[in-house]
């Protein structure tokens, strides 16, 4: 048998994903996360925050949740149900940026916990930075120099 | 009160991304490093700021928020300091939340254990 | 050469005996089916110690011990060991074996090394270079997780093809026939396998990089030995899975084998797999091998199998040659195991 028909007989007797479920609660547990963070957000702009630094309060509040919750091993518990909705909120970016300073802390305090934090958020901040620096380069040109 | 779009939208967002966990290869860690970049591009293409004014948290929660306020900062930095903002803007604007997933990190790290699943 | 047979298999005239068999599990193992055949279940996935690779080192050490209880021989009396398992460079096996002061040949075969284990100790027995030799092996989910996988706090999904790690070890004392009751399982047949490729790059569906290399070993087997399928009243796999276990019965009817009435796979019985949410099964060195040393061992003594092929199943790759983006090789080695 070649590696083509194998491959083949792999995908068809392997078990799919059940995808409607993943997107219901997806949706949910994504929606409650962003619906808490609109609560936040509300709450601190009632409490005078202007409105830009709410919006930074609201991602350190929410991130200092979700490691708590993940230092107490909740957050994987979650996430293995609603997926996305654990992963892509910032909540998810907290996650992935605690868990593996848990697990390597065995390793010491400078390469395991130290280096280790970002194994996993480390791309995120990566390709985020060198993407803003692109994206600034070509709004500098666009605004700045043609004008 | 914008409570409701704010859940629709953010939960709509994550669909997206767990469509792109199962129907494709891509790890959770590589969709979070789409988002981020997405988000600074719709930013650039000024897309993803009807959006934030549509449904608040509902789009600056998620990744994507992160890098449309990443690509925000550098806006607001070129617009004030000319092409050293292309440097500054982004990580300055990010800051908070950077500080804040390192230092709670790090503290939490050192207070809890792993646990079995 | 008159010890061969075919090409890659090896007939004992003298066919070393299984004197004894332990296996020791953590929790999740304690909750599944095979629990009461564990002859201890750890409920600390720590096992009292700092981190995740010393707790399976415990976990080994405690399988050698309680074998060596079991079977009443002193330590000072193995002449030598055979350990393997999953963590970088076979630490578990190496600071198990410093505590246990037992000589040690450590080996890696992903988790086909209870299969190579057994066999290289049957060939020592055999060919007379010892007398009493354990072979053991052992895995942890967590130790395994942090190194193969994810942090385990980190809030990820496994897909459905993925498989559990299996927290238990499980040893053997293989010995030559002189020293004891005549009554023990005898190896009499080992098939060693050839690491197949066909091309799986997924991670998280090991069931599939390894079934052909099972298929290649036991269509070996059968061609060596003239064997069938039906000389055997159990042929079991190491740790396939669902969907590996249904890959290997597809891949043998090619060549018009059919192992199905008498198949099953470790790998799908260590856990109740959907009440344990377990997607496609178990696997990790210490499935076969505890399965072995727990309940394959008993089902032998107690006669309710007499024939068993016994055949541990190992995906070989890293975590750097995945992100290399190699391919998944497999392997397989097989024992006949019989008993009178």
């Amino acid at each position: 048998m070649d590696k083509k028909t194998y491959s083949a007989m792999v995908k068809e007797l392997s078990p799919s994903s059940p995808i409607f479920m993943d997107i219901v609660k997806a949706f949910f547990g994504g929606g409650a996360i962003c619906l808490f963070g609109e609560i936040l957000r509300n709450f601190y702009i009632m409490r005078g925050i202007d409105s830009k630094s709410a919006l930074t309060w609201v991602a350190i509040t929410l991130i200092l949740i979700a490691q708590l919750f993940t230092g107490l091993g909740i957050y994987d518990k979650a996430a293995k149900h609603l997926g996305a909705g654990a992963n892509v909120p910032i909540t998810g970016f907290a996650n992935a940026v605690v868990s593996p300073a848990m697990e390597y802390h065995t390793e010491g305090l400078i390469l395991g916990l130290g280096a280790k934090l970002f194994t996993i958020a480390g791309p995120v901040i990566v390709y985020g930075t060198a993407a803003s620096v692109l994206a600034g380069l070509l709004y500098y040109f666009k605004e700045v120099l043609m004008k | 009160m914008n409570y409701i779009t704010a859940f629709v939208i953010g939960g709509l967002i994550c669909v997206i991304g767990q469509l792109l966990i199962d129907l494709t290869k891509l790890t959770p860690a590589r969709i979070l490093v789409l988002y981020v970049v997405a988000g600074v591009f719709l930013g650039l293409f000024g897309v993803y700021e009807p959006l934030v004014r549509y449904a608040g948290a509902g789009a600056t929660v998620p990744l994507t928020g992160f890098g449309y306020a990443l690509f925000g900062g550098v806006k607001e930095a070129v617009d004030k300091y000319g092409f050293l903002g292309v440097f500054t803007g982004g990580l300055t604007a990010t800051a908070g939340g950077i500080a804040a997933a390192i230092v709670f990190g790090f503290l939490i790290a050192l207070a809890f254990r792993p646990k079995e699943k | 050469m008159s010890n061969r047979m075919g090409k890659q298999t090896v007939v004992f005239k003298n066919p070393p005996h299984i004197f004894a068999a332990a296996a020791v599990g953590g929790n999740e193992e304690g909750k599944g089916p095979l629990a009461k055949y564990f002859d201890k279940i750890f409920t600390d996935a720590y096992l009292g110690e700092a981190s995740w690779e010393h707790a399976e080192s415990k976990l080994q050490f405690h399988a050698v011990n309680m074998l060596l209880e079991k079977s009443g021989v002193p330590a000072s009396n193995i002449d030598m060991m055979f350990g393997g398992d999953l963590i970088n460079q076979c630490t578990s096996s190496y600071f198990a074996a410093r505590d246990l002061a037992l000589p040690l040949y450590g080996i890696y075969g992903a988790c086909s090394t209870m299969g190579e284990g057994m066999q290289l100790a049957a060939m020592a027995v055999a060919g007379g270079f010892a007398k009493k030799t354990v072979a053991v092996t052992s895995s942890h989910f967590c130790s395994s997780e942090k190194q193969f996988r994810f942090p385990l706090e980190y809030g990820g999904q496994r897909p459905p093809t993925a498989q559990w790690t299996v927290t238990a070890s499980g040893a053997v004392l293989i010995t030559d026939g002189e020293c004891i009751d005549t009554e023990c399982p005898k190896i009499t047949h080992i098939t060693t396998g050839k690491i197949i490729d066909m091309g799986i790059t997924d991670a998280n569906n090991m069931g599939a990089a390894m079934a052909p290399a099972a298929a290649d070993t036991l269509k070996a087997h059968f061609s060596d030995t003239g064997f069938k399928p039906s000389d055997y009243d159990l042929i079991v796999t190491g740790d396939l899975g669902m969907l590996g276990k249904e890959l290997l019965k597809r891949l043998l009817l090619e060549y018009n084998i059919d192992i199905a009435p008498y198949y099953d796979d470790c790998g799908c019985m260590i856990y109740d797999i959907d009440r344990q949410d377990k997607h496609c099964g178990a696997s990790g060195c210490g499935c076969s091998a505890s399965v072995f040393g727990g309940y394959l061992f008993h089902l032998m003594q107690t006669r309710k199998i007499k024939k068993l092929l016994f055949m541990p199943t190992g995906a070989l790759m890293s975590p750097l040659s995945c992100q290399q983006g190699d391919s998944i090789s497999g392997i397989a080695h097989a024992l006949r195991i019989e008993v009178n």
